[in-house]
C-alpha cells in the first residue's frame, strides 16, 4: 500500500469534508431553526464563487476578493430571506421544495444573464499558488492547506458562536421551540434574517475557495447542494455536531473511494470486473452510506433531542 | 346515467380533448404537435403513478425518475444486444417482454427502496428516496458497456402484436389508453379499502396503526404500485425518444414530475394530467422565446406555491363554483 498517496488523498478528503461542512452547515441552522427545506442553498454557493471570481479581477487580489465577497453573499441571503424564504416558513416541505427549485432556476438563470455561460477561473496570489512538501515525497498544494485551514478556524468559530455566545443561544433556543423564543419577546422575525444571512455566508465561503481549483460555474449549486443535504441527513437535521461529523465521514468516503476501491476490490475479483465496479460503486458510496444509516438510526446519528 | 360532478366533466373534457385533436394535428400535416402531446401523455402516466403516493399519500417520493429510467433501460438494453449480441438472457426486440421486464424491474427497486425509506418519515424520506435515485442515475452512469453518460440509443423499437410503435400514431394511441388505464387503476385504488387506509395513514399514521393497521405494509404496496407504473411510462418514453440517457433519472427529473403534479393538483386523478400537459406546453412555448426561459419558469414555480391552493384543479374548479 502507498502510505504517501493515502495520506495526501486523506488530507483532499477532509479538505472536501471542511467545504462540505460550510455549506451543510448553513443548511442545517436554517433546517433545524426555520423547519425550511432550502434547495437553493447551492445557488447561494454558486453566486459566492462568481462574485468572488469577479471582484478576483476587479481588485486584482484573491484574498481581498473573499473579504468583500463574504458580505455581499451575505446581502444575497438576507434579501432572499426577505423576499422569498419568510413567506414559505408556515408551508409544508413539499411547497418548500418546489418553490426553491424554482428559486434555483432563477438564481442559476441570473448568474447565466450577469456572467454568460462559461465558467470564470479565478487566479491565485503566487505565494499561494505553490506547493509544500509535508515529509519526503508527500507534496500538496499550498491553497489546500489554506482550505482546510479556513475550514477548521470557520467550525471553531461556529462552535463557539453557536455554544457560548447570546446569538448561539438564541439559535440553540430557536432550533428547540422557535414559539417559545417569540413569547419570552425574542424580535424572531429578525433572528431568522440573520440566522439565514449567516448560512448564505457560510456557502459563499465554500463558493470562494472551491473557485480558485474548479472554477466558479453555472452548474457547480446543484452538484453540491445533494451532497450537502446527505450530510445534514446522516447528521441529525438542526445538528451543528452532527453535520461536522458527517461532513468529514462523507469528505473522507468519497476521496478515499475514488482512489483505492479499485485496488480493494482487487483483492476478491478480477482486475477488470474491478476496473468496472469500482467507479460505479465509489459514486455511489455517500448514497449508501446515507441509506445505511437511516435503515438502522432512522434520524441521523446525532437527532436534535426535542422538538 | 348517473350526472357527472364539475370534476367529472373537466376530466371527460381534456380526456376527449387528447384523444381527438393531437391525432387530427397529426393527419393535417402536423407531426410536432402529435410528438408533443406523445410526451406530455407519457409523462402524464408517470405523474399520475406519482400521484398515489405523493398526493393521496402524502409520500413525497423525490427520486421517481429513477423508475422511469430504469423502464426506459428496459427498453434499451435488450434491444442492443438483440442488436449486438451478448447477455442472451435478455436479448430481444419482444416488447411484451420489455413491458415485462420495465414493470418488474421497476417494481423490485421500488420494493427494495421502498422498504429501506419507509422505516423514515418528512424531510428524511423525501432526502432517502432522492439519495435512492441518485444511486440509480451513478450506477447508469458508470456502465460503459451502454456509453454510460453519452447514452443509448434504441435502434430498434419494441415489437408488439397488432401495434407498430415506428409509427407515431400507434405509440400516442397506446399512451393514451394507458393513460386512461392508469388513472382508472389510481381512482379505483383510491375508492377501495385499500385506499382508505393509504388515506388514512396520510391524515394520522398513528391512528391507524392504533386502528390496527399495519401501515407500512400498506404503505410500501402503494410504493411499488407507483413505481412500477413510473417503470411502465420508462417503456413508453424509451420507444417514444428511441434514445435514452442517465440524465433521464436525475434528481432534477424527479423534482419536475412532482413540480407536474403540484401544478396541475394534488390528489385529483385529472390533476398530474393537467400538469404534465400544462409543464410539457410551458416548457415549449418559453424555450421557443428564449433560452433564459428557466427565469419565469422558475418565478412562475415559486408564485404558484406561494398563491395558488391546490394547483390548477384547484383554480378550475373552485372559478366554477
Amino acid at each position: 500500500m502507498d502510505y504517501t498517496l493515502l495520506f495526501i488523498q486523506t488530507l483532499n478528503g477532509v479538505q472536501l469534508g471542511l467545504l462540505l461542512f460550510l455549506v451543510a452547515s448553513g443548511l442545517t441552522l436554517v433546517f433545524g431553526i426555520l423547519d425550511f427545506v432550502n434547495l437553493a442553498h447551492g445557488s447561494i454557493y454558486m453566486f459566492g464563487a462568481f462574485i468572488c471570481a469577479s471582484l478576483t479581477y476587479y481588485l486584482g487580489n484573491f484574498l481581498w476578493a473573499v473579504l468583500v465577497a463574504l458580505p455581499l453573499t451575505g446581502l444575497v441571503g438576507y434579501f432572499l430571506e426577505r423576499i422569498v424564504a419568510r413567506h414559505l416558513y408556515d408551508k409544508d416541505h413539499l411547497d418548500q421544495v418546489l418553490a426553491t427549485f424554482g428559486l434555483i432556476l432563477v438564481l442559476d438563470t441570473s448568474a447565466h444573464l450577469i456572467w454568460g455561460p462559461e465558467g470564470i477561473s479565478v487566479p491565485l496570489p503566487a505565494w499561494l499558488d505553490g506547493q509544500v512538501e509535508i515529509f519526503a515525497g508527500a507534496v500538496i498544494p499550498t491553497f489546500r492547506l489554506l482550505i482546510i485551514g479556513t475550514g477548521l478556524v470557520v467550525a471553531g468559530g461556529l462552535y463557539w458562536l453557536v455554544n457560548f455566545t447570546r446569538l448561539g443561544m438564541l439559535i440553540r433556543a430557536g432550533a428547540s421551540n422557535r414559539t417559545m423564543v417569540s413569547a419570552l419577546g425574542i424580535d424572531i422575525s429578525t433572528l431568522f434574517a440573520l440566522v439565514f444571512a449567516l448560512g448564505a455566508m457560510l456557502a459563499g465561503l465554500a463558493g470562494m475557495l472551491i473557485s480558485p481549483i474548479t472554477e466558479a460555474s453555472i452548474g457547480m449549486g446543484g452538484q453540491i447542494i445533494i451532497t450537502a443535504f446527505v450530510v445534514i441527513i446522516i447528521g441529525g437535521i438542526g445538528s451543528m455536531k452532527g453535520a461536522f461529523v458527517a461532513a468529514i465521514l462523507i469528505g473522507l468516503i468519497d476521496t478515499l473511494g475514488r482512489s483505492f476501491l479499485d485496488d480493494i476490490f482487487q483483492l476478491f475479483m478480477s482486475e477488470a470486473a474491478a476496473e468496472t465496479s469500482a467507479p460505479a460503486v465509489s459514486a455511489m458510496m455517500i448514497y449508501i452510506l446515507m441509506a445505511i444509516v437511516l435503515a438502522f438510526k432512522p434520524l441521523g446519528l446525532f437527532p436534535p433531542k426535542v422538538r | 346515467m348517473k350526472t357527472l360532478s364539475k370534476t367529472g366533466w373537466l376530466t371527460f373534457a381534456v380526456m376527449l380533448a387528447l384523444a381527438i385533436l393531437p391525432p387530427v394535428f397529426f393527419l393535417t400535416g402536423n407531426a410536432f404537435y402529435l410528438d408533443l402531446a406523445t410526451r406530455l401523455v407519457i409523462l402524464g402516466i408517470a405523474a399520475v403513478g406519482l400521484n398515489l403516493i405523493l398526493g393521496y399519500g402524502g409520500l413525497v417520493s423525490f427520486g421517481h425518475a429513477a423508475f422511469i429510467g430504469l423502464g426506459a433501460y428496459a427498453v434499451g438494453i435488450p434491444s442492443y444486444h438483440a442488436t449486438w449480441g451478448g447477455f442472451d438472457m435478455v436479448a430481444s426486440y419482444n416488447g411484451l417482454f420489455h413491458i415485462a421486464l420495465a414493470v418488474g424491474i421497476s417494481a423490485l427497486f421500488a420494493l427494495v427502496t421502498g422498504a429501506i425509506s419507509l422505516r423514515t418519515k418528512g424531510v428524511y424520506f423525501i432526502m432517502i428516496t432522492m439519495a435512492f435515485g441518485q444511486m440509480a442515475f451513478f450506477l447508469f452512469q458508470s456502465l460503459n458497456v451502454y456509453n454510460g453518460d453519452d447514452g443509448l440509443t434504441i435502434d430498434v423499437r419494441s415489437e408488439l402484436p397488432f401495434i407498430n410503435l415506428d409509427k407515431p400514431l400507434h405509440l400516442y394511441l397506446l399512451s393514451y389508453v394507458s393513460l386512461v388505464v392508469a388513472m382508472i387503476v389510481v381512482k379505483t385504488i383510491v375508492n377501495s379499502r385499500f385506499g382508505m387506509v393509504i388515506k388514512g395513514a396520510k391524515g394520522n399514521n398513528e391512528r391507524m396503526i392504533t386502528l390496527g393497521y399495519n401501515t407500512y405494509i400498506y404503505r410500501l404496496t402503494a410504493y411499488v404500485i407507483s413505481g412500477a407504473m413510473c417503470g411502465y411510462a420508462g417503456f413508453l418514453l424509451g420507444n417514444f425518444t428511441t434514445f435514452i440517457s442517465p440524465d433521464m433519472m436525475h434528481w432534477t427529473r424527479s423534482g419536475e414530475l412532482m413540480f407536474m403534479i403540484i401544478l396541475g393538483g394534488v390528489s385529483t386523478v385529472l390533476g398530474p394530467v393537467l400538469g404534465s400537459s400544462t409543464f410539457i406546453l410551458l416548457e415549449e412555448v418559453l424555450s421557443s422565446l428564449t433560452i433564459y426561459w428557466h427565469l419565469p419558469f422558475g418565478l412562475m414555480l415559486i408564485i404558484l406555491v406561494l398563491f395558488i391552493r391546490g394547483g390548477l384543479m384547484g383554480l378550475l374548479i373552485r372559478k366554477g363554483r
